[in-house]
């Protein structure tokens, strides 16, 4: 029974909240409505058992304490003169009655991740709101001390409701931009997750499944569903005995073929909608990580259609990589050679083994030392040591 | 919802003044234009904060300094009141003026009762 409640909080706790905040209006008070509704679950399920529909028996319950507890707010206020005009809380009473619950969890998104709240407080309003996670949790997962994460939560909150942040989904002319904000929040909480916090990466996926229900036309979000569950099915062959495991070196039989699987279906659902944004095209490279004998050619041109549209030069470096493989060294060190990378030492790594396979030897020697300079790791380090050995092997030979 | 919109001028009105004619009677037009939007009411006109003169008072005396309470490229510029429905609206109308795009900034305040 415990597991049971459980189980419809982790599924339903976002929902509910969502439609809470949707007819209350207030975050604080959709949220202690819910927990206020799951404690008189926890103690009447048990003796009658699970209602047919726990998500709306949860939801009714507590919207009707919330509306008590209006109710003798306004008494209370309309005794003491307190308050003007009292109209307003009987057509919200009449709004009750309505059977069907609407799903907002995309108002609810969007208003956590509003542009206006620090980048850290639409994470954890997200972790908290959409997720269910509960403060100690995510003060943990980021980190930081518990009194630090609920002033955080409480400051965001009141931002929300003082600055007036519209519970909606944004107009067609912000959709966008709001949209790039949301899938910016649910990656940031996945790669948080990546270095080791597991349920920071499920609940990033379970929050990317949910926009890909709500959204399902938007190809970014699928984009982003396949990247997340592309990389989190690597997630068990990353690390052997704590150390960082490279693509190249995994265990294939520890991959999660089910997420691989799952990722594809979602990237393809992004191809037939001509999705060609960053996520779609990072997501696509994760696929391709994913196959045996890797496809260079096709990886070359993703990572270069990535790197013209951010602009980034870290993506360009992992283009000419690819490009070597398929046009040789000669055309991946001019792409290299064109990058503003200097203090990056996989920069002068890449470039030390294109020079050594063109046979330019003491150049390579040059950008060996040089990346050396700017690694401390020890493996990666004790690496670049043994290339460059091989190096003056291969000259004196 | 009354939101208060305090302009920061920051660089603005030294990179206004290196605009070419047509751009700079385009800001004075954008400016007004603020002042004829809906739920808008302007606010007096601000003189330069190089004028202003900052009161504090201590043991019940007061004391002046001159210039603003804070640097002078982060002193208010200028002010106005917006009545608008919620806060991407008035995120709307602050992206319309022009010390926004010339390297100062809006502030959106919301307005609040404390008594």
């Amino acid at each position: 029974m415990v597991a049971a409640l459980e189980q419809v909080f982790r599924l339903e706790w976002g929902r509910i909240l969502a439609t809470l905040i949707g007819f209350l209006g207030d975050f604080d008070l959709a949220e202690e409505a819910a927990q206020e509704a799951f404690a008189i679950a926890a103690e009447r399920w048990p003796r009658d058992g699970v209602p047919s529909s726990p998500r709306a028996w949860l939801i009714t319950t507590a919207r009707n304490r919330a509306t008590d507890r209006i109710r003798r707010d306004r008494t209370f206020a309309a005794r003491s003169g307190l308050l003007a005009d009292a109209g307003g809380a009987m057509s919200s009473e009449a709004d009750m009655i309505a059977t069907t619950f609407p799903d907002e969890r995309l108002e609810l998104i969007f208003t956590c991740c509003h542009p206006a709240l620090a980048l850290e407080a639409q994470v954890a309003l997200t972790l908290r709101s959409l997720g269910g996670l509960t403060t100690t949790q995510i003060a943990r997962a980021f980190l930081v001390p518990e009194s630090t994460m609920a002033q955080r939560l409480v400051r965001a909150k009141r931002k929300i409701k003082a600055g007036k942040i519209p519970f909606r989904v944004p107009p067609p002319h912000l959709l966008r931009e709001r949209l790039n904000a949301v899938l910016a929040v649910v990656y940031l909480i996945f790669n948080e997750g990546y270095g080791g916090r597991n349920e920071l990466a499920s609940e990033a996926i379970r929050l990317g499944r949910a926009l890909a229900e709500l959204l399902p036309d938007e190809p970014e979000v699928h984009g982003l569903l396949a990247l997340m569950l592309l990389s989190d099915s690597r997630r068990d062959a990353r690390f052997r005995d704590g150390e960082l495991v490279l693509l190249a070196d995994q265990d294939r039989s520890q991959w999660n073929a089910e997420q691989i699987a799952e990722g594809r279906v979602e990237l393809d659902r992004a191809h037939v909608l001509s999705g060609r944004g960053p996520y779609v095209l990072q997501g696509a490279i994760a696929s391709l990580h994913a196959e045996t004998p890797c496809d260079w050619a096709q990886l070359a041109t993703l990572y270069g259609a990535l790197a013209r549209l951010t602009g980034s030069p870290v993506v360009a470096l992992n283009h000419a990589i690819a490009v070597a493989e398929t046009e040789g060294p000669e055309a991946a060190l001019r792409i290299v050679d064109q990058l503003a990378l200097d203090d990056f030492r996989y920069l002068h790594s890449t470039r030390a083994e294109l020079l050594r396979r063109l046979g330019r030897s003491n150049e390579a020697n040059l950008a060996y030392r040089r990346a050396m300079e700017l690694t401390e790791d020890g493996a990666e380090r004790r690496f670049l040591e043994r290339r460059l050995a091989e190096l003056a092997a291969g000259d004196s030979g | 919802m009354k939101y208060i919109m305090l302009i920061y001028q920051g660089a603005a009105l030294e990179r206004q003044r290196a605009l070419p004619e047509a751009e700079q009677k385009q800001v004075y037009a954008d400016y007004q234009a603020i002042n004829q939007t809906p739920g808008v009411t302007p606010g007096l006109p601000m003189g330069l904060p190089d004028n202003a003169t900052t009161v504090r008072v201590e043991g019940g005396k007061a004391l002046t300094t001159d210039g603003p309470f804070v640097g002078m490229k982060e002193a208010v510029g200028g002010w106005f009141i917006l009545e608008a429905d919620d806060l991407d609206k008035a995120i709307e109308v602050a992206a319309r003026v022009p010390a926004a795009r010339y390297g100062g900034a809006v502030e959106i305040r919301p307005s609040e009762v404390y008594w």
